[in-house]
């Protein structure tokens, strides 16, 4: 045989095997936000195709709302087009309930459940079941400006009340130089400004409804929430505030005009990076705002990695889970890109980790934010429902926005607070009595 | 002096035909002018126009985090191939309710349009579950099926108002000299609409490209165009401003070089008819 024969040969033996691997690859598509910790995780998937020679994986990236509504229509026609999809904590007790999602509750020992927060789990779990797996959780907190707050003579402590706010949102303001003292959500939807205004009902002691599912806007605890928010915004936060999500007050905070923001513990972040925050080094934060009744006016919320029963490649897409969302993954990107960059929220073991607590200052008081909220127990009353921000039943994205709205419009003036509070007790009793409570 | 009124009214037209061209364009050139700032930026109070540091930053970040030629490959696709079988489907269909009306001819037109007032979403599960069925959801021949039948009743529309323009006598003398329906409507009823023709392949081209109900609820990853690469640029959570607009600038550019080069033609079409 000659050296070109066997060349050849070899080279045929080679192609061959080639084409045995790439024909016994499994391909899996995975659904997701644009957040930062999305895109980074994008970034390192060589590492798992490296582990896993046999899968081959699909970014699709679409904004929340349009993702929310595919993947929504994907599960309920049975397209299968995904197989990994990131959803809320909001999707994941209603979907798993329906059984549009498989149980993620054999991970393997590497994934270590145990290590999960207990409240982020809680959330997640539906009958004992685990049915998605928490890719980076957050909630809420006081985010303010020290300098304002040192040139105004007040100390926030670590557990401010509600009056205090308004108090300092008074000595902050100072129109004149385009500094509000308060910034917070207006814009119109279930996971804009009624994602603040449900958590901040629950430390006034209001509820959406009572144990017979009864509607209770028209309560006191409802009216002296939206007369508070109302009057506080009105008096002390920007101009066009019912227009204003997260990233409006972000831009806002970053840019010097707010003395305070309450929002997302994920902000902290972005507003104490120099490279985006005119204000990165005069930042503090403390815990979101009490009324004395027992509960804080935080949320809780979670980006998570689940599995759609349509799915034609669940194992593959199991494994991508375990190691997206496992103890080692944490160690990978705090090896490429820095402790600071590693996805917050998740494992108690995160927050043990000294070498994290170093690199985020903001982590203790993320931690001590998660921990303060309970969505099984989230008002001072009880409730029939989960969910600290928002009410885990498939009425809620439409009945929140429709409330939404009423309550945006009154922040811009269009009807009182008493109005706004009438119409979303007719809104919700009617939508209530639709859907058979 | 009638001069003088004349010239005066012309600069007073101008001027205002030039505010109301730079009011519509304003949004285009804004994106292009954030898609060069960084984030910070972008976000600025007051907004900056040009004194700004100008930064290639965003097309990087977007280059190196999504394949830009596939996306524009599918909108290319998808956009000349859902035109291209819905002329031919329209040409005919035009030529029958211009040149041979029948009696229901214009319920039919009407009945066509009635079509466009449906809204979309309420034929999306019954359309999505006849792919499903089919195994094409994902499928680039799927979508252009889909947006040709969606914009094919603009396209009869549009034709059939050119078609009415050419008179039918001209039709009747090639019939005389003994040509065959085919050739009466290929090489003497087209060469005559081809500015018709040209304006509504253009405008059909446009509605296609920029079609994002469809082609965001039917695709993943084989069929999705630039509406799709538009999207993943959106961020509940962080600044996107700068980089949305780098993709939005990348998705818009194929479409906006080829309106400028072609706005004649356009037009034309769209404003003088088939024949004058």
């Amino acid at each position: 045989m000659t050296r070109t024969l066997r060349a050849l040969m070899g080279a045929t033996a080679l192609t061959a095997a080639g084409f045995a691997v790439a024909a016994q690859a499994e391909t899996i598509t995975i659904a997701t936000v644009n957040n930062g910790d999305m895109i980074r995780m994008q970034g390192l998937t060589s590492h798992f195709t490296d582990m896993h020679p046999d899968i081959e994986v699909e970014w699709v990236t679409l904004e929340e709302n349009v993702l929310r509504q595919n993947v929504t229509t994907d599960i309920a026609t049975g397209g299968g087009q995904y197989d990994v999809i990131t959803i809320g904590t909001y999707e994941v007790p209603i979907w798993g309930a329906n059984d549009w999602l498989l149980s993620l509750d054999d991970l393997g020992d590497d994934y270590n459940v145990d290590d999960l927060l207990p409240a982020v789990r809680g959330g997640l779990t539906v009958d004992g079941t685990l049915y998605a797996s928490p890719f980076y959780g957050e909630s809420s907190m006081v985010m303010y400006r020290t300098d304002l707050m040192e040139a105004a003579g007040l100390e926030m402590p670590d557990e401010p009340s509600w009056e205090f706010i308004r108090e300092a949102a008074a000595a902050m303001t100072d129109r004149e130089n385009e500094i509000y003292g308060i910034c917070l959500r207006g814009k119109a939807g279930w996971g804009e400004n009624m994602a603040f205004l449900t958590a901040m009902g629950n430390s006034f002691g209001a509820r959406w409804f009572d144990m017979d599912w009864r509607p209770q806007f028209d309560s006191e605890a409802w009216h002296n929430t939206l007369t508070f928010y109302i009057d506080m915004m009105n008096e002390y936060g920007p101009p066009g505030a019912s227009n204003n999500g997260f990233n409006e007050n972000l831009a806002l905070f970053q840019t010097g005009k707010c003395g305070m923001w309450i929002d997302a513990t994920v902000a902290a972040s972005f507003v104490t990076n120099p490279d985006d925050s005119e204000v990165a080094d005069s930042v503090g934060f403390a815990l979101a705002p009490d009324n004395g009744l027992g509960r804080r006016g935080n949320w809780l919320w979670a980006w998570n990695l689940a599995i759609p029963a349509s799915s034609d490649a669940p194992e593959a897409a199991r494994a991508f889970i375990a190691w997206a969302t496992g103890p080692g993954y944490t160690e990978l990107v705090a090896s490429e890109e820095g402790w600071a960059n590693v996805p917050p929220g998740t494992r108690t073991s995160l927050y043990e980790n000294q070498e994290y607590l170093d690199a985020a200052p903001f982590a203790e008081m993320t931690l001590r934010s998660m921990q303060a909220a309970d969505p099984t127990n989230p008002a001072v009353d009880p409730v029939p429902y989960t969910g600290v921000q928002f009410v885990a039943i498939p009425e809620f994205a439409g009945l929140g926005t429709e409330v939404g709205q009423v309550f945006s419009a009154a922040l811009a003036g269009q009807m009182s607070a008493d109005e706004a509070l009438e119409q979303a007790q007719e809104l919700a009793t009617e939508e209530m009595e639709a859907a058979g409570y | 002096m009638a001069r003088a009124v004349t010239t005066q009214r012309k600069i007073v037209f101008t001027a205002i035909a030039w505010i109301i061209g730079l009011a519509i364009f304003f949004p285009i050139l804004w994106t292009i002018l954030t898609s060069f700032k960084t984030e910070a930026t972008a976000i600025s109070d007051p907004p900056v126009f040009f004194n700004f540091d100008w930064t290639l930053e965003n097309y990087a970040i977007v280059q190196e985090r999504s394949d830009y030629m596939r996306y524009l490959w599918n909108s290319v696709v998808l956009a000349v191939g859902s035109t291209f079988f819905g002329i031919i489907i329209a040409v005919p269909a035009a030529w029958s309710m211009a040149f041979v009306p029948g009696k229901r001819t214009k319920d039919v037109l009407m009945w066509m349009l009635s079509t466009k007032m449906l809204p979309a979403v309420g034929v999306l599960y019954p359309i999505r579950l006849i792919l499903i069925e089919m195994n094409i959801l994902d499928s680039k021949g799927a979508l252009i099926f889909i947006l040709m039948m969606i914009n094919l009743p603009i396209i009869i529309w549009m034709l059939y108002t050119y078609f009415r323009e050419i008179p039918g006598e001209i039709l009747e003398a090639a019939r005389m000299d003994g040509a065959t329906l085919k050739d009466e409507i290929l090489y003497v009823l087209t060469p005559m609409a081809i500015p018709g023709i040209a304006s509504t392949v253009l405008l059909n081209i446009i509605l296609a490209w920029n079609e994002a109900f469809w082609t965001l609820t039917l695709t993943t990853v084989d069929a999705a165009p630039l509406t799709a690469f538009i999207a993943s640029y959106s961020s509940p959570e962080g600044l996107f401003y700068a980089k949305l607009s780098a993709a939005s600038t990348m998705a818009i550019a194929p479409i906006l070089i080829l309106g400028w080069f072609s706005q004649k033609q356009l037009v034309r079409g769209l404003t003088f008819g088939a024949v004058k």
